[in-house]
């Protein structure tokens, strides 16, 4: 594939990539710079990091709760990540492989239940986790965050499970797995790819959200990091502290990279090759 | 040592019937090959004798055990899947050792998938993973996962299908040295093949939507088909089938002559069975396929040993070798018995 084409169509074409890189990645590189600039600088509109300082950092550890809140949204995330994986994987297993009665329309419903935009069940949410005795702690936002990833999760794993071999299924059977061993020793490590998408997709959801972390949650000490990076207040009720909320976008933001980085190629194979060859 | 007796066994999908009706007793050791067209249940009859399909009516023992009802690992039955259904996140050797591990082995775990690989003399790729595998070392891994678990009857599904020509001759004569080996498990194989199921098979039973055509010895089903699809079905080129006046002459609706049992008339013959033309010379080496057109349906193949001396487009007389059977078949294409004119 070695074709000839002129030099104009090359450079039209790293010319389009160059402004769909500069649009996607600007913003994050404009918080960062902001993040280190100070006083009257933030204000100033500038494309280069000029007297780089480190002091909305210290102002970001040193107030407040950030480390416990910080602390809070990893316990959350993770814990949703592995709800939901766990609910989902054996669910994907009873979707995609047990013959019942109304499969497809169940699947519609859960598919259908991710339609609702959050606010439309707010109220409700609100009453069952009062119910539960959940409000104000991390709970309630573990169980409003695992509902809202279950049903994207559960359908990505049905279609990865289903392209599985039935062979490979029916030999586990044969040498004497019980379902559940199917799934454990079988299924889930040839699903790791797809395991690893969706469990990074509900981990980045959860991270990020931040309706239900307001509404759920009252106390500084519980409150997840969006919330509390939207709170975040300067010396006066005038002044919105830009530089400190900058530097704690980009240390929430330094997690999800990291995440990102260690399974870059699972994310990719599992976006792309459906299923496993037996 | 395990005797297989299926019962009145019926078997269903929804509401279109699979197996209808069947009875068959597999002999202990013994190898029995189920054959047929695709579609004619015979991969299901092999899913109803594993349980991975449960029979909707009928019975299956084995000895005197009642299995119908019971999980493929309880009937402790194993199985060769066409596909050969490798773990791919296993090694071989765990591939082999996954049944017995679930089943709780310890120690002898080891030396029983050692003891399987020596036998099937894939040692050296213990380590490896199956895509690391080519065709041939899967279907031996395929087959080693299946014979560590000391089955009481061994199935195999279309197992050589996936595999190029000459390694399908190779591993079927690998499959028929470890069926002497071991004398004592009774082997179930499924095949559309029906050279494979004349090489390996003790007894062949063919199948024909969903309900048993013939059973008996590869011999048996060669020499006295009892239906007109049998006769067709086994042997390679087809048996050559007449009716009309061709059959009239042996008071049969049908008649079928198997094209080794033809040859052509030497010029100074007195007489001749058929008259016609030459449409086709095909020659392979071995063997010269000669056809014939004699105003029938099809064109009357011959098999001859050397070339012949018609070229395409000449008259030649056609004449039936000493001993030759004409095999006879009424209307419903059962058989009435060779016909006793020599």
């Amino acid at each position: 594939m070695n074709m000839y084409r002129p030099w104009y169509q090359i450079a039209a074409f790293y010319a389009m990539v160059g402004v769909l890189v500069i649009i996607s990645i600007f913003p994050f590189y404009y918080a960062i710079i902001t993040s280190f600039k100070e006083g009257t600088a933030l204000f100033e509109v500038s494309y280069l990091p000029a007297d780089i300082t480190l002091e909305n950092y210290r102002n970001v550890f040193s107030t407040g709760n950030f480390i416990r809140n910080i602390f809070n949204s990893v316990l959350v995330a993770t814990l949703v990540v592995l709800l939901s994986l766990l609910m989902a994987v054996t669910a994907a297993y009873a979707l995609s492989r047990v013959r019942f009665r109304g499969r497809s329309a169940l699947l519609l419903t859960i598919l259908s239940v991710s339609m609702f935009p959050q606010i439309s069940v707010l109220a409700g949410l609100f009453e069952l986790i009062r119910a539960f005795g959940a409000y104000n702690t991390i709970w309630a936002l573990v169980f409003s965050y695992t509902i809202f990833s279950l049903p994207f999760t559960v359908w990505v794993l049905t279609t990865f499970m289903r392209e599985l071999p039935v062979e490979i299924e029916e030999a586990a059977i044969v040498d004497g797995a019980t379902p559940w061993q199917i799934i454990t020793k079988v299924f889930m490590p040839l699903l790791w790819p797809a395991l690893v998408t969706t469990g990074l997709l509900a981990f980045i959801g959860a991270w990020n959200e931040f309706l239900f972390a307001l509404t759920f949650v009252i106390s500084d000490s519980t409150r997840t990091v969006p919330v509390a990076i939207a709170l975040l207040s300067g010396s006066s009720i005038y002044e919105i502290p830009w530089g400190s909320i900058m530097a704690a976008a980009v240390v929430v933001t330094v997690p999800l990279v990291i995440l990102v980085i260690v399974f870059q190629r699972k994310i990719v194979a599992g976006l792309t090759a459906g299923g496993v060859k037996g | 040592m395990t005797q297989v007796r299926l019962s009145g066994i019926q078997k269903d999908f929804g509401k279109t019937p699979c197996i209808k009706n069947l009875n068959l007793e597999i002999k202990s050791g013994e190898f029995m090959v189920f054959v047929g067209p695709s579609g004619c249940g015979k991969s299901t009859m092999l899913r109803l004798i594993a349980g991975l399909e449960q029979v909707t009516a009928g019975t299956i023992h084995f000895d005197e055990e009642q299995v119908e009802r019971l999980s493929p690992s309880n009937r402790k039955i194993a199985m060769v899947f066409q596909s050969y259904a490798l773990y791919p996140h296993m090694k071989v050797f765990e591939n082999i050792a996954f049944g017995l591990k679930l089943a709780g082995g310890g120690d002898e775990v080891k030396d029983k998938v050692m003891e399987v690989a020596r036998m099937l003399q894939i040692e050296e790729l213990l380590e490896r993973l199956p895509k690391q595998l080519s065709g041939g070392q899967r279907q031996r891994v395929a087959i080693g996962r299946a014979l560590v678990r000391e089955p009481r009857v061994f199935l195999l599904d279309e197992p050589l299908s996936n595999l190029d020509a000459s390694l399908r001759v190779e591993t079927r004569l690998e499959i028929a040295k470890l069926h002497h080996k071991l004398k004592e498990t009774t082997m179930v194989y499924v095949t559309h093949d029906q050279i494979e199921a004349m090489t390996l098979a003790d007894r062949i039973c063919v199948l024909r939507d969903g309900i048993i055509e013939q059973v008996g010895t590869p011999g048996e089903l060669y020499e006295k088909p009892e239906t007109l699809f049998v006769a067709r079905f086994i042997g390679s080129p087809t048996m050559n089938t007449l009716s009309g006046e061709h059959a009239a002459k042996f008071d049969a609706k049908t008649i079928g002559i198997r094209p080794e049992d033809l040859e052509v008339a030497p010029a100074d013959a007195t007489s001749s069975s058929w008259e016609g033309k030459v449409i086709h010379i095909e020659n392979i080496g071995s063997d010269v396929y000669v056809y014939a057109d004699i105003k029938a349906e099809h064109p009357l193949l011959l098999r001859q040993g050397k070339m012949v001396g018609q070229k395409i487009g000449d008259d030649v007389r056609i004449m039936r070798q000493p001993g030759a059977t004409v095999h006879r078949f009424d209307a419903d294409g059962k058989s009435i018995g060779p016909a006793q004119t020599a």
